[in-house]
């Protein structure tokens, strides 16, 4: 196995259209670059990067959980809608009820779980597709929005704002730097070091060659070295701000919910039932449970979502989460995830939806109209999807494999493999 | 009736698939104003000849010449061959369920008045042909309304439409019930006294004997003989010799049954057929398997054999009427997969790509996706132990693959079949039923799967074998079940078995002294 494939392997997990989602990568990094330079170096400064991590939080928070209902083969239109009711919830009853603020977010997080409970049912055991049970959804929490808040604005308190407009506090000695960010980044560093002498050791135990101390070293600086840099510029702004509290929210649901479904019984199952619901089933795989299980989970996410959105807007209105579901699904599947359900990766879907927010941010910085904007985004969508469908129809993983295919050196086979071995062609299909 | 003119002669007809010779120098000569049956075993060629002759298989596809009606005929599709007035009815039927009679059967045929459809003549002439079928309907009655039968009634209507010369039907009975069958089998007789000639495929050896003029037997692809009914004396007996008459020897590995005692045990089970609920897909099953045998099912398509694994492999198919099952001397539950699994039973579907394995899966994933637990701490999976396992059934089932993290989709048929094995291995069974296990697979993988059932015999698992294959039953099982029309017709023992006897016992109701 080459470097380059393992380190797509050790980035994104074997079960996806890697090449899409390393192709995103590639994408991401240029974006970056493109808008770095083109804004005179506005992108990447560290007023910049906190504003699109607290612009586009929940929107990323909202991906994960639309990666799941989408790998599972449904669609959840119904999340900007969720999201918005939910906060009118949360606010009104902070607001009339005096519900302290905490509570308030168990609240949401509770509304959430009953509305996704509620479309999970008619999906899972009713059998109305997951489309029809959002759109209906969509307009009866869009009006439910409006009915509980009489289509005006309510404010939420100040602790509550935490979630969304929250900043590290800054504690210790004066580095000029916020401590809190740099010792996350630090945790982060180290998780990374131990990770990789983690997978090394676990292909040692399998009985597979680890790739080469080289390829491992290289791959460990290059991550270091953007988590050194995002921790410096996050870091280094304005006094008082930080890594912003909606980030590190983020940071966890990606972290929890990639283990959950990379490493985890249940979370593969969700792979299962998308890849071939009766084949999960003939191998007992209870479907309504893992279709229940997304639907709700969904509700859930964007629950959180909608209560992070009104904390950093101080408020909650009636155009709260107006077209977010386009922007959750359009992220998962620039991602790399299969309309078809069944592939694709949390960390995936996270990276499409940066490519999403920095080129909306960058454009946003050169002034161009909200109009062109969503053109451009409407045109990567439709191109990054195209690109891999036809790849995959000419037999080819991805462009990028095909661009570093003769740099690639390819090394021994990752198990000792029987003499006998005839490689089997691809496209000759079974004799029948 | 052999002095009737040639209507279709097939002469040589070769045809290839990637791998595989569908069909090799087959002819096939078919008289004005007679019904000719093809007989053979599943997968003897019948249906790919047919596809052939109208046309699914274009000209320049296959070797070999068709002559109709005098002249050669080179077929570019089916509507070519539609146009000459062939019109094949095929197993599966073609009607729309969500659309009326009328419009069913003038479906890409619609009669015209300028560019809008002319329903007025439609209807009147879908009267005209119902009529002609002794088919009484209101036309405008939705297909998914009237029965089976019916329906194969309109597709010969809707044959009709197209100014039939020739009708080929491809197991026209098979889902039919006994009183639509004799219908159908009446009305072909009425065609023939029309002059309309008939090709008819069916498994149904009683309902050919009588109903055809000559036959044709195809067998492996090749044409083995063809008899005229009156004139040779042809009766079942006759035909299935021709049907089954094959070397079947050192295609199987050397192994020595070491059989115990009888440990599974199912008890009247019914099930009933998931949508029409007047049939029965299993009618009163009761059989036995003992620890270290193969047992075999035979049947031709359609004979139940997969609905009765499915119906106890956690109620995957259909409804659940009646019946018991006992392992080990204690009556046990299989309401669920999951429940069947617990149990100790396992099935390899017949359709490993549609329902048998996900196809984006890579191998390991895919060996330990029926009982992931069994390599996960806390619902969190191991992946050391996840790799090392699917390694060693890599190994113990040599699938070959460079690696055990490659997509499923890149291995070929029989070493997809191995990792669906391996599947099944992997959760412990004790017994495990193999629905058609070398289908669409090559000699070679055959061997070796045949060779892993019998090791899995000599662990002492109990093995059930679902194969339309006869010789590959006698040649592995040590006892064969057969099964037709849902009922379990007979029961032989290895020594007995030869193919003549099951295909009796398959294609009858009537049960057999065992």
């Amino acid at each position: 196995m080459s470097g380059l494939q393992d380190l797509k392997k050790n980035l994104f997990g074997g079960t996806t259209s890697v090449g899409r989602q390393f192709g995103m990568i590639f994408t991401l990094v240029a974006i970056v670059l493109l808008f770095q330079v083109l804004t005179d170096g506005l992108t990447l400064t560290s007023g910049n990067l906190i504003a699109v991590v607290s612009q586009y939080s929940y929107i990323l928070i909202l991906a994960i959980g639309m990666l799941m209902v989408i790998v599972a083969g449904h669609i959840d239109l119904s999340v900007g809608s969720v999201a918005a009711f939910t906060g009118i919830v949360v606010a009104k009853a902070i607001q009339n009820f005096d519900v302290p603020w905490p509570l308030g977010i168990v609240l949401g997080l509770v509304v959430g779980a009953l509305i996704g409970a509620w479309q999970g049912f008619w999906v899972a055991y009713i059998g109305v597709p997951a489309f029809i049970v959002t759109l209906a959804g969509m307009l009866l929490f869009r009006g439910g929005n409006q009915f509980i808040g009489n289509a005006d604005t309510v404010p939420v308190p100040e602790g509550f704002r935490t979630i969304g407009a929250g900043y590290l506090p800054e504690v210790g000695p004066a580095t000029g730097y916020n401590n809190l960010t740099l010792l996350l980044g630090l945790i982060g560093c180290l998780a990374v070091a131990w990770r990789e002498w983690q997978a090394r050791r676990t292909r040692q135990e399998m009985g597979a060659e680890p790739a080469p101390l080289w390829i491992s070293g290289v791959r460990l600086a290059v991550m270091v070295g953007v988590i050194i840099f995002a921790t410096l510029r996050f870091a280094g702004g304005r006094v008082g701000t930080s890594l912003p509290v909606s980030g590190i929210i983020l940071i966890g649901l990606v972290l929890i919910y990639s283990f959950y479904t990379r490493n985890t019984v249940s979370g593969r199952r969700i792979y299962a039932v998308g890849g071939n619901a009766r084949a999960a089933e003939l191998s007992g795989v209870k479907l309504q449970r893992v279709n229940f299980f997304v639907m709700t989970n969904m509700g859930i996410l964007a629950a959180l979502a909608g209560m992070i959105f009104v904390a950093r807007s101080a408020a909650s209105g009636p155009q709260d989460g107006l077209s977010w579901e386009l922007d959750a699904i359009a992220a998962v599947f620039i991602g790399g995830a299969a309309v078809s359900g069944g592939l694709g990766t949390v960390s995936g879907s996270i990276v499409g939806g940066l490519v999403m927010a920095l080129l909306n941010n960058g454009l946003q910085l050169m002034g161009v109209g909200v109009d062109l904007v969503q053109m451009i985004k409407g045109l990567v969508l439709l191109f990054a999807v195209a690109l891999d469908v036809y790849n995959k129809s000419q037999g080819r993983f991805s462009v990028i494999d095909s661009i570093t295919r003769p740099f690639r050196r390819e090394g021994p086979p990752a198990a000792p493999v029987p003499a006998d071995v005839s490689r089997p062609n691809d496209k000759t299909p079974a004799a029948s | 009736m052999s002095a009737a003119p040639v209507l279709l002669e097939m002469r040589s007809i070769t045809k290839t698939f990637p791998g595989v010779k569908a069909l090799a120098d087959v002819n096939l000569v078919v008289r004005e104003g007679e019904i000719h049956a093809i007989c053979g075993e599943n997968g003897a060629g019948k249906s790919t000849l047919m596809k052939v002759l109208s046309g699914v298989y274009p000209y320049g596809d296959y070797s070999g010449e068709i002559r109709y009606r005098g002249e050669e005929a080179r077929f570019g599709d089916i509507r070519a061959s539609e146009n000459s007035g062939i019109v094949i009815i095929h197993q599966e039927l073609a009607l729309i369920p969500g659309m009326s009679i009328t419009e069913n059967i003038f479906l890409g045929n619609e009669p015209r008045k300028g560019v809008a459809i002319d329903w007025k003549t439609a209807q009147r002439r879908a009267l005209e042909l119902m009529k002609l079928v002794g088919l009484k309907e209101d036309p405008d009655t939705l297909i998914k309304d009237i029965g089976v039968g019916k329906q194969q009634l309109i597709e010969i209507a809707k044959a009709f439409a197209k100014d039939v010369k020739l009708l080929i039907l491809d197991e026209p009975t098979a889902a039919l019930n006994e009183s639509d069958s004799q219908q159908l089998l009446d009305l072909l007789r009425e065609f023939k006294t029309q002059g309309i000639t008939s090709i008819i495929i069916s498994h149904k050896l009683n309902e050919i004997e009588a109903i055809a003029d000559s036959i044709t037997i195809l067998r492996d692809g090749k044409t083995i003989e063809t008899l005229d009914v009156k004139a040779d004396g042809v009766n079942e007996d006759r035909i299935v010799r021709g049907m089954v008459g094959r070397d079947m020897s050192s295609r199987f590995p050397d192994y020595t049954p070491n059989v115990g005692e009888v440990f599974f045990e199912v008890r009247d089970w019914t099930v009933r057929h998931p949508i029409a609920h007047d049939r029965l897909v299993c009618k009163q099953a009761n059989f036995s398997v003992r620890r270290g045998e193969v047992v075999g099912f035979a049947g031709l398509m359609g004979a139940g054999r997969t609905e009765l694994a499915m119906s106890l492999f956690g109620r995957s198919y259909g409804t659940w009427l009646s019946g018991q099952v006992f392992k080990d001397g204690r009556q046990i539950q299989l309401r669920t997969v999951s429940e069947a699994i617990e149990n100790g039973l396992a099935y390899v579907s017949e359709d490993r790509k549609a329902i048998g394995l996900n196809l984006l899966d890579d191998i390991k994933t895919s060996i330990v996706a029926a009982k992931p637990a069994k390599i996960a701490r806390h619902g969190v999976i191991d992946e050391v132990a996840e790799h090392r396992v699917a390694e060693e059934y890599r190994q113990e089932l040599r699938i070959k693959t460079p690696s055990v993290d490659e997509g499923i989709s890149k291995l070929s048929g029989g070493n997809q079949q191995k990792v669906v094995l391996a599947k099944w291995m992997f959760t412990d069974p004790d017994l495990l039923i193999l629905d058609e296990p070398t289908r669409g697979i090559d000699v070679g993988a055959k061997f070796e799967i045949y060779g892993i059932i019998h090791r899995l015999a000599e662990q002492g698992k109990g093995v059930v074998v679902i194969s339309s294959e006869l010789p590959e039953l006698i040649g592995l099982c040590d006892r064969i079940y057969t099964v037709f029309e849902g009922t379990i017709t007979g029961e032989v023992a290895r020594a007995d078995a030869d193919p003549e006897r099951l295909m009796k016992q398959m294609t009858t109701t009537k049960k057999m002294p065992v």
